[in-house]
């Protein structure tokens, strides 16, 4: 036969005979012929060195060896190489879900300890092992809010990645959620603002730190009053950032998700990513998503299984609090495995690496002529910064610099099209920093 | 095995990050965690033991049959890694294709997209495709969601969504989240959905039919087209899940027997790999009655052969995901069309089915058969026989696992009593086949000779059977 199929003919003809028919053709007669194809016009297969070849060349158009200073929510972080080499033990990688708990106790295992990681991070006492992507994970914590309150109206600060947002409504068009926006102030949320929807219809808040503007707050007093109104408080974060920041629980937040890519992930245009979502323990059996478990067998050893699956899909159908199936496993285990590598106090520094880059960048860029650093609140690694011109023509100068300077506010903000939203991680140098601002100056 | 923070050892360091070049900077206290994260303190050598001897805790492709229904768990291409792992593909961010600035950066990434999306709707027979949604339930829910903006703009009253009592889970769940309440039809003697229950129950306030073709029981319904016929007389859409596509591969198209809607898993029929529960993906594929209500970003062939992003559609139902979709896994799924080809496409159908019909004839004997007639890629025993002996389905697998072979589905579908589902897959020899029948047809024997080694499996585990219950009870879920 072709590729990947090792059938002989002999293989094929004592199967034949074993089943009791003459030809593959007679095993497909239920499909009649009026079913038959009205075209199937495929290219003819390759070899694997023509494909190679093919790849090879369309991965050379793309420039991504540009210097990257973009952010708004998805990171150029440095992959340790254990990531690769362990996540590509194809035990692992080629492995099924672990529903047969006796052999995936690695999968289950790494899974069961990546969501420690995920608790040890936020703070909370329990996570699932993994959803899609940071923006519909924040769509599932709204739905638990909802569900878990019996109200329908939604707060969301101004300063969740827009992305994210988008995502969101596109979800629950056309179930009756109530939505309200409160933009930020200076970078920040607005509280005065916000408060005002702050009541009794109110099923949660939604909170992002750091924020799109890449704008660190406190959110505990929020997180207070909406907790006084019966409403739930979710907390949308930055893993990296919670090397130093005040994690979801210590500001008393019910539910934190984000997105995990900066843990291990490559950006690779766009996916695949890892959604995340930590809770507390009352809310366990509200939590969408796989969770494992440990437990014991009969001669009392450890071992982990996936538990409360009473939540998922293919035991509740249609009364499930999700519809989640394949979820992101092999990107969580990148996650744990990475988190290992970097350990309790290298999160720290790499957290402190990124935030000094960021502050060295933003006192460079604020010398320049015409340049403004946005220094209202305090940031993380990303900051943005206003342009004597037009951002989107600024960028594209940088572009021809090889430089990526960051995104243009105006694509998501009416009013801010002068405004640059830029990162700076672990990876850009001293030199790269220095040369990125004079870039810029004769941009502009 | 000790879990890794077991291994913690207070001051042991991993990685070395580099020394700062820049001037430390604070951070008023009042934004900082007061303690540090409680990550667990290993050496890089610590970390690659416990994740390598972790791994060999598991069964895998790569190391073990994987007969499991509606899973297709067929060979994963090891090329497609080295493609995936392409700097110039691996770390492109997704925003640099996006602005009028960035039209050159990543013009091979989008070519990607739009060859996938044109090939997958060539596959299938409809019209347009999307690559957005993340894994095949993502796919459902980004299907009945344009259903559902059909049905608004249309200004139809629809309320319910109609399933075969043997659907994937995933099915109902989707239509529910959509909001649609279900109505599920039962399955005939002949193991397809009943025609006169469908009949009954398809008024005009049926929004959709959802559908697997095979289904899950792996038979085609010959009816097919005449059910895509009635439902469009009341203007409901068929949905087609494309779990199943594997066994059909240019022997019918969905888009050509009338379904209006359809979602792949890349992670089955396209060899992607599994990776233990994901990364999938799940692009969804219309016909015309849809085509204006795709998400966005949409991939877009200019005049001059370059390619952009089109944001701008305003019947579109939105953004399902932040950007493209799982891009490392739809460039995986392509480099494995381009290489089969037409002819590897067929073939890798015409293997799946010939494999499913000969372990089915093999086994038919000894375990009950519910649907005796020719299977496609899949077929579903019973273990009703040896349940008589007190032997249920689950102790079949365990003593599969004793034997290094992954156990079938079991307990799926619904509607078969002890049920095992068996998917062979077109990747697996004559030799594996016959080996996993010989270890079946044991076990059948042994229900009546030595029941107690099936109720003791599997033995040879890192653990044994685990309580379940404790694990439901105790919810231990974290370390911390």
């Amino acid at each position: 036969m072709s590729y990947y199929t090792p059938h002989t003919k002999e293989d094929i003809k004592s199967m034949l005979e074993a089943i009791g028919v003459n030809s593959i053709d007679d095993l497909f007669r239920d499909i009649k012929p009026a079913y038959k194809p009205k075209s199937f016009n495929l290219p003819q297969g390759k070899s694997e060195m023509e494909v190679m070849d093919y790849f090879q060349k369309l991965a050379a158009t793309n420039c991504a060896s540009i210097t990257k200073f973009i952010g708004g929510g998805f990171y150029d972080h440095y992959i340790p190489s254990v990531v690769d080499a362990l996540s590509s033990r194809s035990e692992f990688y080629t492995a099924y879900t672990p529903y047969q708990p006796e052999c995936s106790q690695g999968t289950l295992q790494a899974i069961y300890e990546y969501q420690s990681a995920i608790c040890a991070l936020t703070g909370m006492e329990i996570a699932n092992a993994s959803l899609y992507d940071g923006g519909t994970a924040l769509y599932e914590a709204a739905m638990m809010a909802t569900k878990i309150t019996g109200r329908n109206k939604i707060v969301v600060d101004g300063g969740i990645n827009p992305i994210y947002r988008k995502i969101l409504y596109t979800y629950t068009k056309n179930l009756h959620i109530d939505f309200v926006e409160i933009p930020v102030s200076h970078g920040q949320s607005t509280r005065k603002e916000m408060f005002k929807y702050f009541d009794d219809k109110t099923a949660g808040v939604i909170l992002q730190n750091p924020n799109f503007f890449g704008t660190i707050d406190d959110h505990t007093d929020i997180i207070e009053k909406a907790h006084s109104a019966g409403a739930i408080a979710i907390e949308s974060v930055y893993p990296i950032s919670l090397g130093l920041l005040k994690s979801p629980r210590e500001m008393n937040a019910d539910i934190a998700t984000g997105e995990g890519q900066s843990m291990g992930m490559p950006l690779s245009f766009g996916g695949p990513y890892l959604g995340f979502m930590a809770t507390k323990k009352e809310f366990a059996r509200r939590m969408p998503g796989r969770i494992a478990g440990a437990t014991v067998d009969k001669h009392g050893r450890r071992g982990f299984v996936l538990t409360l699956q009473t939540r998922e899909q293919h035991i509740r159908r249609e009364k499930a609090t999700s519809n989640i199936c394949s979820n992101e496993a092999l990107c969580a285990m990148r996650a744990i495995i990475y988190l290992s590598s970097l350990g309790k106090e290298g999160l720290r520094e790499l957290a402190q690496i990124n935030h000094d880059k960021a502050e060295y960048a933003k006192k460079l860029l604020d010398k320049i002529k015409g340049v403004e650093v946005k220094k209202n609140s305090p940031t993380f690694n990303e900051f943005t910064v206003l342009l004597p011109k037009n951002a989107d023509d600024v960028i594209a100068a940088m572009i021809s610099k090889n430089f990526l300077a960051g995104l243009p506010l105006g694509r998501y903000y009416k009013g801010m099209e002068k405004y640059l939203l830029a990162a700076v991680t672990e990876r850009r140098t001293k030199k790269e920093i220095e040369d990125f601002t004079s870039a810029l100056e004769s941009a502009i | 095995m000790e879990l890794i923070f077991e291994k913690s050892v207070k001051g042991r360091k991993g990685i070395k990050l580099p020394t700062p070049d820049v001037p430390k900077a604070e951070i008023y206290e009042k934004y900082l965690r007061k303690e540090t994260a409680g990550l667990p303190e290993v050496s890089e050598l610590d970390v690659v033991r416990h994740f390598t001897n972790l791994s060999k805790m598991n069964f895998s492709v790569d190391t073990n049959f994987y007969p499991l229904g509606s899973c297709t768990m067929k060979y994963n291409p090891k090329f497609m890694e080295t493609i995936a792992n392409l700097p110039g593909f691996r770390d492109l961010h997704p925003l640099m294709a996006q602005g009028d600035h960035a039209v050159g950066l990543t013009q091979g990434a989008l070519e990607v997209l739009y060859n996938v999306e044109e090939l997958l709707a060539e596959i299938t027979g409809m019209k347009e495709v999307t690559t957005e949604p993340l894994a095949g339930a993502h796919g459902e829910l980004t299907g009945i969601m344009l259903i559902a903006a059909y049905h608004k703009q249309k200004k139809n009253k629809k309320k319910y969504v109609i399933v075969p009592d043997s659907s994937h889970g995933t099915n109902p769940a989707s239509a529910a989240i959509a909001g649609y309440q279900l109505i599920s039809i039962p399955t005939g003697k002949d193991g397809c959905m009943d025609m006169d229950e469908y009949k009954s129950k398809l008024t005009d306030e049926v929004a959709a039919v959802m559908l697997t073709c095979p289904n899950t029981l792996g038979i085609f319904n010959t009816r097919i087209k005449e059910i895509a016929d009635m439902a469009h007389k009341v203007d409901a859409l068929m949905y087609y899940d494309g779990a199943n596509l594997n066994a059909i591969m240019g022997k019918v198209r969905p888009g050509d027997i009338g379904f209006d809607v359809i979602h792949l898993n890349l992670h089955k029929t396209f060899a992607t790999p599994h990776g233990g529960g994901g990364p999938g993906a799940g692009p969804v594929g219309v016909n015309e009655k849809l085509v204006d209500y795709l998400p966005v970003p949409k991939v877009v062939k200019n005049k001059d052969g370059s390619f952009s992003l089109k944001e701008n559609k305003p019947k579109s139902i939105g953004r399902i995901a932040p950007f493209y979709g799982n891009f490392g896994v739809i460039l995986k799924a392509y480099a494995y069309i381009l290489l089969l080809g037409k002819r590897g496409l067929i073939e890798a159908s015409e293997a799946a089915v010939l494999n499913a019909n000969y372990c089915m004839a093999r086994l038919k004997k000894a375990f009950h058969l519910p649907y005796d007639r020719t299977c496609m890629h899949e077929f579903v025993l019973s273990a009703s026989k040896q349940l008589e002996h007190g032997i249920h389905a689950i102790d079949i697998a365990k003593y599969l696992i004793d034997n290094g072979i992954h156990p079938p589905t079991v307990y799926f579908p619904l509607i078969v009593k002890e049920a095992i589902m068996v998917e062979p897959t077109e990747t697996e020899s004559k030799e594996t086949l016959d080996r996993f029948i010989e270890v079946m047809l044991k076990a059948a024997e042994l229900t009546l000779k030595d029941p107690e080694v099936l109720k003791n499996a599997p033995t040879t585990m890192p653990v044994s059977r685990l309580d379940e219950v404790k694990a439901a009870k105790e919810v231990n879920c974290s370390h911390i």
